[in-house]
């Protein structure tokens, strides 16, 4: 064994601290060590030379590095020994600036022990090194999107317009989301409409996008490049090779429900599109409401259509796709403020809306023709009173998190109302005005010089009076509790993390925060990668975040995706658990302690003909060597490559002695 | 107001929440307490400004204040503060930490915290409450000797007023709850 030692100086980061001759003298008397040297920058070329130059010199098989945290240098110093023709693997490193110098500056003696320790540590493990080989994995270039709103169609139009195949899968009968029942958008007051629809369309016609409407995702396996994606297409009961979306039969279904585009503000029926601009523009039937299928009676809409499109028998498919990447693009849902606020009438007041109903009804396509009414009688409001924070920031009643985007929605709200409705009165009832974001801030001042009164409170109660509503809030400011009587009150209540999205991070294998938002990696720079290669995220999902936000979001997840494409190929690192075969007595703890489900029980033949027996195998595509599952191996089959337990055990006795 | 001149703000939060149970320094001012308080407008200082001051560290203040001792301890603020915070017991320590440290009540609170004083007096000396003297010695002390007197009469009338006392069997474990009051009162924290 052939062992060369090179201790950084890091200019003064260590070298002020820890004494580095005297680690270097004490080092060089370590059994296997054939040099050691130091230098001021060791990161730098001409350190880097110096390595180099060593390693011919004194022919060294194994390299060790004390200098900074290996997350810093490790690759520099690897390349280093595959340019001089050493497995880059044989490397190992001590920490002494993170370790040691920087967190002991005040006992440089003790500072120094602990260097020559921890470089003692390193030694004793690299005369235990193997060399490690990385491995390549083709991958799939298509992409699965699970969620057609406004992130997931960035998502699949970016990665389209890339060149490579999309499959997009949404839930609903109709692509959109929620942007699609919005009407203006804040800060410039463009219709969300004439934004989204074109963007609908296009995805629609794009023909390297593969459109899968009411349809769900049912498992997600295999791993980064490579993943088996199952999906079930719910029955439409329509056929839609068939249908001509002439409409007829939602004209004659006799059957009216309460519209979920109209937030329960209008009705459509059984036999529905969802609304006028919904891509496809096809029907589906709501077999939890239709009379056929709840009572057996009716056929109307089979009747009526002139195409014979219509089809009861139809049944849920079920089919498989084959992807490299997913983006997860699920959105959110508004947090139910009436199981939680009693103090706002659970619900049972009709003029206390959400800010997502007074969108449906501010809309032009929406069930008021775009005029505020009130809901109860169809009357005028003349006095509006917006609540802010209406789950959000409530740990009490709903979540502990800031939303985001109400503070900008109700500023425009509010405007609106004053335009739509000559002398009315608005008040907004808020904590604090959260607009950053470009133009926020001057559009927020707009709504305020146009006679939105502000008041810094929350409220309280609100309660009936008459037909009007008493709202009962504070002027924080004033130090005063303060009464307005309102026609109309809308709530901007919290976004919460869309339906189904645990049931989907189940299915993918990718962590949620306590909230249940979908985990990025690293908060600042990874945001659109999970906890599971190959799976990124958009949009809302991940947090709330408004439109802007999302459609950027949208786009890294595409380039994240388009980059794996394009490289075509996968290089795993060797850094994997092994198991060795004759060991493992088939147990499983490993797969249940798996965070990357990358555990699977294989059988293999037993020896002296017994029947076949159970072990453990490792897929190094899932794995990410975290060594969780060497850690609860009770038989010791599991090493995890390049921490094995024999080199752990070197280390632990070259510490103890 | 000056808020760099010394103060001790770290120790009144912390003797506040010490004997509260309570996070005071979690309130983000959002006034949902003073909103829903029902006799608010009887305070000098709003409930989400009690807070604010002890917050600051504006012991004096606080101490001295109406509305601690106005009170009703109905609890609608604790129960929707969007904090968790329980103002209620918030209000209740701070009473008790004015009567400890001497500061007198102000205005009307000034008649609650005699009442106070004279009903605890009346169970430490009986036991029980004695309804007639209690009431003699908060009308002399708060200097209306007749209020409430006609309510009295007639209570008298109907036997439901008495002259004398009956003490109760457990006036030896009363008085061992005041003596325990008492110990954990000498240990509580001050601060300056």
């Amino acid at each position: 064994m052939r062992i060369g030692v090179f201790i950084c100086w890091c200019g003064s980061n260590i070298g002020g601290v820890v004494d580095v001759p005297r680690v270097v003298e004490a080092v060089s008397a370590l059994p296997g060590v054939a040099c050691c040297s130091d230098y001021k920058y060791m990161c730098s070329e001409p350190g880097q030379e110096k390595i180099r130059r060593a390693i011919a010199e004194h022919r060294l098989d194994r390299v060790v590095v004390a200098s900074c945290s290996p997350r810093l240098h490790e690759n520099t110093f690897r390349q280093v020994l595959a340019a001089s023709g050493l497995n880059p693997y044989l490397l190992e490193m001590a920490n002494i600036r993170e370790h040691c110098a920087w967190v002991h500056q005040q006992e440089p003696a003790k500072a120094t022990a602990k260097a020559i320790d921890l470089v003692r540590r390193a030694v004793a493990k690299a005369g235990k090194l193997e060399p490690l080989h990385s491995a390549a994995i083709p991958v799939t270039r298509r992409a699965l999107v699970v969620g057609g709103g406004v992130a997931g169609m960035q998502a699949a139009l970016d990665i389209a317009e890339a060149g490579y195949q999309v499959v997009l899968v949404e839930k609903e009968p109709s692509i959109g989301g929620k942007m699609a029942m919005l009407d203006k958008t804040f800060p410039t007051l463009d219709c969300a409409a004439c934004i989204i629809t074109p963007r609908m369309a296009a995805v629609a016609r794009h023909p390297a996008i593969k459109l899968l409407t009411h349809a769900e995702v049912t498992a997600i396996n295999g791993y980064v490049g490579n993943f088996k994606i199952t999906v079930r297409q719910k029955a439409r009961s329509v056929d839609y090779d068939k249908c001509t979306g002439c409409g007829i039969c939602q004209e004659k279904c006799p059957c009216t429900v309460n519209s979920e585009y109209d937030q329960g503000l209008g009705t459509r029926k059984a036999i529905y599109v969802s609304f006028p601009q919904a891509v496809p523009n096809k029907p589906v039937i709501d077999r939890a409401h239709c009379r056929r299928f709840t009572r057996g009676k009716c056929g109307v809409c089979q009747q009526v259509c002139p195409s014979g499109a219509v089809d009861y028998a139809q049944e849920d498919v079920l089919f498989e796709e084959e992807v490299g990447a997913v983006v997860l693009a699920t959105g959110y849902d508004l947090f139910d403020w009436t199981r939680a606020y009693g103090e706002y009438g659970y619900g049972r007041y009709p003029n206390v809306i959400t800010g997502l109903q007074f969108e449906r009804m501010n809309n032009a396509n929406g069930p008021t023709g775009g005029k505020i009414r009130r809901p109860s009688d169809g009357g005028v409001p003349e006095n509006v009173v917006f609540i802010q924070c209406v789950g959000s920031r409530d740990e009490a009643k709903g979540k502990e998190y800031c939303s985001r985007v109400c503070c900008l929605y109700t500023a425009k709200q509010a405007r609106q109302v004053l335009e739509k409705i000559p002398g009315a009165k608005v008040h907004v009832f808020y904590i604090d005005v959260r607009c950053a974001g470009k133009a926020y801030e001057e559009f927020y001042q707009d709504a305020v010089a146009r006679g939105a009164c502000y008041i810094r409170g929350r409220v309280s109660k609100i309660y009936p009076t008459g037909d009007k509503l008493m709202v009962r809030g504070a002027d924080t400011l004033l130090g005063r509790p303060v009464e307005i009587e309102a026609g109309l009150v809308v709530l901007a209540t919290a976004m919460v993390p869309g339906a189904g999205g645990a049931e989907l991070a189940r299915l993918a294998g990718v962590s949620t925060g306590k909230d249940g938002f979908f985990q990025e990696i690293h908060p600042k720079l990874r945001p659109v990668e999970s906890s599971t290669a190959g799976i990124f995220l958009a949009g809302s999902c991940q947090g709330p975040r408004d439109i802007p936000d999302t459609v950027a979001h949208a786009g890294a997840a595409a380039v994240k995706v388009c980059a794996l494409f394009a490289r075509g190929e996968i290089i795993t690192e060797p850094v994997v658990a092994r198991i060795n075969e004759r060991l493992c007595t088939g147990c499983l703890a490993c797969r249940l302690v798996c965070p990357y489900r990358a555990v699977e029980p294989k059988s293999i033949p037993a020896r002296g003909g017994a029947p076949e027996r159970t072990v453990a195998v490792v897929n190094s595509g899932l794995c990410q060597g975290c060594g969780a599952c060497s850690a609860t191996c009770r038989s010791g089959a599991i090493d995890l490559a390049g921490f094995s337990n024999e080199q752990l055990l070197a280390e632990i006795s070259a510490l103890c002695h | 107001m000056n808020l760099s001149a010394p103060s001790n703000r770290e120790c009144l939060i912390a003797l506040v929440n010490n004997e509260s149970g309570q996070q005071v320094e979690k309130c983000y001012q959002c006034g949902k307490c003073t909103a829903g308080c029902p006799v608010s407008y009887a305070f000098d200082l709003m409930p989400n400004q009690v807070i604010r001051l002890i917050q600051l560290g504006m012991k004096e203040q606080v101490l001295s204040c109406r509305s601690i001792w106005l009170c009703a301890s109905c609890a609608v603020c604790t129960a929707r503060c969007p904090r968790n915070i329980d103002l209620a017991a918030v209000m209740d320590s701070l009473r008790g930490m004015a009567r400890r440290e001497g500061v007198a009540a102000t205005g009307r609170g000034h008649n609650v915290f005699l009442f106070n004083k004279n009903f605890l007096q009346s169970i430490k000396k009986y036991g029980r409450l004695f309804e007639l003297a209690t009431m003699l010695s908060f009308n002399l002390k708060s200097g209306r000797p007749f209020r409430e007197a006609d309510a009295g009469l007639a209570m008298l009338q109907r036997g439901k007023l008495k002259f004398s006392v009956t003490r109760t069997r457990g006036q030896a474990e009363v008085a061992r709850i005041f003596e325990r009051v008492a110990a954990v009162e000498s240990g509580a924290g001050k601060c300056n």
